[in-house]
């Protein structure tokens, strides 16, 4: 019972950060229909902010997250009003071959700037040891993982539905044109909405630095459990992600408890199966 | 009779135009001719040449998919690695006869292929780039995993070939493995041209560049993607199985995702969708990474990635491209 309550707990741990990550891509591909492999890099790129921010400049664990982001976001901003705004009309092969691109050269610069070796997070002393409820003893970390991401997934998905931002980019999502002829800027609002599923990412990156591990090889690396996310959750949605990164988190962390010697083999398995099931993604409208 | 002059005139033009075809098929051998002769001038980089082939064969599998059918896949490696171990496992075990390995290799990765490929090609975008990606992931885990068969990490050991044709030893200085893959090269590439050029390579492209309107006029698209895909995934296989046999051995990374992305970086480099881009793309990439690699992987990464997004952004189609583009220009001059 213990163990599975653990499993579980470890599950939605990992699901959660899996979520925060992914539910960016979601939503920018959703919007503009381009295929950003490079959405990892801007994990990666908090992570290294937050480490960075912590161990050299002495900032607080949650101010250097909030530094971090912020930063990410800028760059995510500056990069689609620079580069990536001038791709989204082309074809899906110069897409995948220019983030491609941008994750070879994040990776080159990474690892002259931080070295080859991944970077470890120096959690501060609340966030270390174990938090006994009911009898169980959670690590403190993972439960402050899952109490984060639930309170930022609970602004997301209010500021999706319910506020105006979030109206626009569903109504560009569903029409484009229409949204665009009816007076939604909607190159004003893609960066908007780049900026800030790249900072989502990055507080991903930083807040599950001790789950996913900051190294260079970080956006090849699990660039595949990201693009696994966003096409079975089904794209420019954020709800359909959250059950799929759930799903994952859960299903992996299980897998790896109880047939370690399977791998991830179960993992991609289990996407195949759905996504022959449901080729566009379990949220699928119909 | 008036008509005689006539068809004696047309006669005359059939038969220059025959020698004159005849002629350009000669040509085309010509570069053939060239690189079979290297070995007299550059002795010593046979195994280098020999990796060179090999990786172009895969290439120009590739390109069956991105450059015709418009299929983008991530995970192409996974089809050349299954070659690869079909190959090295059946040495183990006892088959060390080169050309049947590779057939059984370009049979084992034509059924991987269209079981993959019946799975996949159903959906589009991002979701079918996902799952090529994942299908060689699992095949990576798998063949991790089943270290009894493959070795696991430490790869696949003991792996030796006889004989090819019972005549020519794979020797230490890779004579034989130089000639083996230049001469499958060349049939590859002789196949890949007729088929393009078929009804089958032109329903590709029609499906590559609009698969609505060729489902409109009577074409069973699914079915023409998944056979080009099984094609594709039989000569991945069998460049994976040549990569076995000329260098003994079969390592997990065959299957791995940086294997995928270099071979892509390869043809679009090239250029692809235009047969002899594989033919570019990979001997510059490759010697290119031969001189730079071994320095620092974090320039290589860098000027790697630095080229992909300039040739993106500002010449798209490759090094081929950018010559058809240069050619263009000085016909358009001239004419001017």
């Amino acid at each position: 019972m213990t163990t599975l309550i653990t499993i579980l707990f470890f599950g939605v741990a990992y699901g959660m950060i899996l979520y925060l990550i992914s539910v960016g891509l979601s939503v920018t591909m959703g919007l503009m229909g381009f295929v950003n492999l490079a959405h990892g890099v801007f994990a990666m790129l908090g992570g290294y902010a937050t480490v960075t921010l912590m161990n050299r400049i002495g900032i607080a664990f949650l101010p250097a997250l909030a530094i971090g982001c912020v930063l990410v976001a800028v760059l995510g901003f500056v990069l689609e009003r620079t580069l990536y705004r001038h791709l989204y009309g082309r074809s899906e092969l110069d897409q995948v071959l220019f983030s491609f691109g941008l994750i070879l050269v994040s990776v080159a610069l990474v690892r002259i700037a931080w070295g080859p070796v991944a970077q470890p997070i120096r959690l501060p002393d609340y966030l270390k040891g174990q938090v006994t409820i009911f009898d169980l003893a959670l690590p403190a970390y993972r439960l402050a993982l899952v109490g984060f991401g639930t309170a930022v997934i609970a602004g997301l998905w209010f500021a999706f539905d319910r506020t105006l931002f979030g109206a626009r980019i569903r109504a560009a999502v569903d029409n484009r044109a229409m949204a665009q002829s009816i007076g939604i800027n909607t190159s004003r609002l893609f960066a908007a909405a780049f900026g800030l599923g790249t900072g989502l990412a990055a507080l991903g990156g930083g807040l599950g630095a001790d789950v996913l591990a900051i190294a260079p090889g970080y956006p090849l690396q699990y660039i595949i459990y990201f693009l696994i996310v966003v096409a079975v959750g089904g794209l420019g949605n954020i709800k359909g992600p959250f059950v799929a990164a759930l799903a994952i988190g859960l299903s992996d962390t299980a897998c790896r408890y109880f047939l370690p010697e399977a791998g991830s083999i179960f993992i991609f398995a289990f996407v195949f199966a759905v996504l022959i099931w449901r080729p566009n993604g379990i949220m699928e409208r119909r | 009779m008036t008509t005689m002059p006539v068809s004696r005139n047309v006669s005359v033009t059939i038969r220059f135009g025959v020698i004159r075809s005849g002629l350009i098929r000669l040509l085309k051998l010509l570069p053939w001719l060239v690189i079979a002769s290297l070995p007299l001038v550059l002795a010593g980089y046979e195994p280098l040449a020999t990796q060179i082939f090999v990786m172009i064969l895969f290439a120009l599998s590739l390109d069956l998919l991105v450059g015709y059918a418009g299929i983008v896949t991530l995970g192409h490696a996974g089809l050349f690695g299954m070659g690869g171990y079909t190959a090295g496992i059946l040495s183990v075990h006892g088959i060390t006869d080169p050309l049947v390995t590779a057939l059984c290799a370009m049979a084992v990765a034509a059924f991987t292929g269209l079981v993959f490929g019946v799975a996949m090609l159903r959906t589009k975008g991002l979701t079918l780039l996902m799952l090529t990606m994942a299908s060689a992931a699992l095949l990576y885990e798998i063949a991790n995993k089943a270290t009894g068969l493959t070795g696991g990490e430490d790869g696949l050991q003991g792996v030796a070939f006889s004989p090819l044709l019972g005549v020519f030893a794979f020797d230490f200085r890779g004579k034989t493995a130089f000639f083996y893959s230049l001469t499958v090269l060349f049939l590859v590439f002789s196949f890949v041209q007729v088929l393009i050029n078929s009804p089958f390579g032109w329903s590709l492209r029609g499906i590559r560049e609009n698969d609505a309107r060729m489902a409109a006029i009577g074409c069973p698209i699914m079915r023409r993607r998944v056979i080009a895909y099984v094609i594709a995934a039989a000569l991945a296989g069998l460049a994976g199985a040549l990569q076995a046999q000329t260098t003994q051995f079969v390592a997990l990374h065959s299957l791995g995702f940086e294997l995928s992305g270099n071979i892509l970086i390869m043809l679009i480099l090239g250029g692809s969708g235009r047969l002899y881009g594989a033919f570019i793309g990979c001997p510059v990439f490759m010697l290119a990474q031969d001189q730079l690699a071994k320095q620092d992987p974090a320039n290589w990464f860098l000027g790697l990635g630095v080229i992909l997004i300039a040739f993106v952004m500002l010449a798209p189609g490759g090094i081929l491209g950018i010559a058809a583009r240069t050619v263009d220009a000085i016909k358009m001059r001239r004419r001017a």
